[in-house]
């Protein structure tokens, strides 16, 4: 038999049993479909966060006050001490490290900030001159805030664009003075909306210097500091040098974490590679369903044309062309159920980015080729089932119409 | 092939020779000898009429020759060739090449329309379709349906469904046509129809076996068998068996 012939055969017999293969199809297709919208989804949401730590640079060092990352029981642990607070001081001390070419040290909390009537909680974050060039602000109008001696409180603030339209709705707001908490500062500069800053809205972000905030906030210690290395290569010297620093700072005490950009970018990168592949699991139990469903419907297509099969081998086909004949038309179903599925699902993650236009959607290319594979497989192994049973039956039996 | 070449030659003259065939089954606690120890051997191009009562065995017999059915014992030599020890796709190799099968019930499939059903056999040899076609439209001509070729059954009549299931039979030009009550579902006018058309194929040199209840299409066969019980009880000749093709 011919592989056109045999296709011929396949075609024609699921044609004409039109609701039966629809069904067949559509529980494929939304299989397929499930799984490519839902990796597409998990991987847009990885996308998403490597593409927010990628832009913040991979010369980047963040250190963080207490130890995260400890194996084990530390002395300390015993005398019930608690971690020491990062301070302006430790800040300046990394910034007389060779190879750091900037220091940004961050205190974040909200407030709220006011001109005239008009007034809201923002958050606010203190900081310095260097927070510009490390997280890749851009100015608007004005300026950013002024280099200088970090204990230098100065009244001044650079406010995001949301910001902006709020509090000043008409008119200039650059020059203007606005309260924060209980300060009065003046606008110095207004931001782009280019830029990142993990987990914050740059349109709707405070920046006020970082010893205004300490007092704005009442404490003394920094929320993190962001160690900006000469480049790549100084990376390791200077995580090992800021650790040592903060030691003799801090009494012999290692209580500081100190991560790399490219630390946390893998862990998430990690984190939502195992999500989207849970996704790509759960998605992947609704095709072993459908692949059930056509094992099933290609059993009663076997009962129902048992007079057929036995005809077939009466006429002179061997076991295994009746065996090919069925397997053709399961396989062919759930090829086209695919084929089907990965229109529905690209169409479906398609809105989904429209609808969410900064989730960077798209189904990953394994993600695809596994949804398609597994419909093709399931379409063999649960269309072999029925194919054998057909081409074993006895074809007097299946002729006379008994089974 | 299994048999020893002596078997052979010697039922060389013999298109089909059943040797001792028996065929039981076993329902219950009861053995049935549907073929209880059948002798028989038929000529090529000879016209046989097989008739007997209900379970007499006739029908098991045509599946055996049919080579649908295999033999509990005994050997069955067709056109030369011992099937006994073959395996199944060999027997489907032989169905294919040497039987043509015609049904009470005409067993064409639904779905498919007249030329396609005449047109299964030779897709299922891999005969490449242009000769198919030539073939399928030449048979069409001889069995007056060239103006039924694209009609499904349902849109046949049954004297027309049979004559599509007698040219299905006979498009891979076999030797042994079994015709298993060929005009059981048919009015008189179609019946006659459907015999003239096998009657005309045994012309041509084909061995016809007709299996059947009814005296009168019994009576057209040159040979008569007779069955009861698994057995043979009658085995006449009313004709000469040689026809010039």
């Amino acid at each position: 038999m011919k592989a056109r012939d045999l296709l011929h055969l396949a075609t024609e017999s699921l044609a004409r049993a039109r609701m039966r293969s629809l069904m067949m199809l559509i529980a494929m297709a939304i299989g397929v479909a499930s799984v490519v919208v839902l990796t597409s989804l998990g991987e847009g949401a990885r996308r998403y966060v490597t593409g927010e730590f990628r832009a913040l640079g991979t010369d980047l060092l963040i250190v963080l006050p207490g130890r995260s990352e400890t194996t084990g029981i530390q002395p300390g642990m015993f005398a019930g001490e608690t971690p020491r607070d990062l301070t302006l001081g430790d800040a300046k001390a990394l910034l007389r490290l060779p190879d750091v070419e900037r220091i940004a040290p961050l205190v974040i909390g909200s407030a709220p900030v006011s001109a005239g009537v008009l007034s809201r909680e923002v958050p606010v974050i203190g900081t310095n001159s260097d927070f510009m060039p490390i997280r890749n602000l851009r100015i608007a109008q004005g300026d950013f805030l002024p280099p200088g001696e970090l204990d230098r409180d100065m009244a001044v603030c650079v406010i995001g664009s949301k910001v902006r339209t709020e509090l000043f709705p008409r008119g200039d707001a650059l020059g203007q003075a606005v309260r924060v908490g209980e300060r009065r500062f003046r606008i110095i500069g207004i931001l782009g909306d280019s830029g990142r800053a993990i987990g914050f809205d740059l349109q709707e972000l405070v920046l006020v210097p970082v010893s205004a905030a300490q007092q704005l906030f009442n404490t003394e210690s920094l929320f993190r500091i962001l160690v900006q290395a000469r480049d790549r290569d100084a990376m390791r010297r200077v995580q090992a040098a800021v650790r040592a620093t903060l030691m003799q700072r801090h009494q012999g005490e290692e209580d500081v974490t100190v991560i790399t950009q490219d630390a946390v970018l893998a862990t998430f990168d990690k984190i939502f590679t195992a999500l989207t592949l849970t996704l790509a699991g759960i998605a992947s139990i609704s095709l072993a369903v459908a692949g059930i469903l056509i094992m099933n419907v290609m059993l009663v297509a076997v009962s129902q044309r048992t007079a057929e099969v036995g005809l077939l081998k009466a006429i002179g086909a061997r076991q295994g062309q009746i065996t090919a004949i069925f397997l053709a038309e399961a396989i062919l179903l759930s090829v086209a159920g695919a084929a089907v599925g990965l229109m529905l699902g690209y169409a479906a993650s398609w809105v989904v980015g429209r609808i969410y236009p900064s989730l960077p959607v798209g189904a990953p290319v394994w993600a695809v080729l596994m949804a398609v594979g597994i419909a093709v497989a399931s379409g063999v192994v649960f269309g072999l089932l029925p194919a054998r049973r057909a081409a074993r039956l006895d074809p007097v039996a299946a002729l006379s119409g008994r089974k | 092939m299994a048999s020893p070449p002596s078997a052979a030659d010697r039922h060389q003259a013999q298109m089909i020779d059943l040797s001792a065939v028996s065929r039981h089954f076993q329902v219950g606690e009861q053995l049935v000898k549907a073929l209880d120890d059948v002798s028989l051997a038929f000529d090529a191009g000879d016209y046989v009429s097989i008739m007997g009562p209900s379970g007499s065995g006739k029908s098991t017999l045509l599946n055996v020759i049919g080579l649908l059915d295999r033999p509990t014992s005994g050997s069955y030599v067709l056109d030369g060739r011992d099937t006994t020890g073959m395996g199944d796709d060999e027997l489907a190799a032989m169905r294919s090449r040497k039987i043509g099968f015609i049904f009470q019930s005409f067993h064409l499939v639904p779905r498919m329309t007249a030329f396609e059903n005449i047109e299964l056999p030779m897709v299922l040899a891999s005969v490449p379709s242009a000769e198919r076609r030539r073939r399928v439209d030449k048979v069409l001509v001889d069995l007056n349906l060239t103006d039924r070729a694209h009609h499904r059954p349902d849109q046949l009549s049954g004297g027309q469904r049979q004559r599509v299931a007698i040219a299905r039979a006979m498009i891979m030009e076999p030797t042994v046509l079994l015709a298993d009550e060929p005009t059981g579902n048919l009015d008189h006018v179609s019946g006659a129809d459907v015999l003239k058309s096998l009657e005309a194929l045994n012309a041509r040199g084909l061995l016809l076996l007709v299996v059947t209840h009814d005296d009168e299409v019994a009576a057209r066969a040159r040979r008569h068998v007779r069955m009861r019980d698994g057995k043979v009880v009658i085995d006449q000749r009313t004709a000469p068996e040689a026809v010039p093709p």
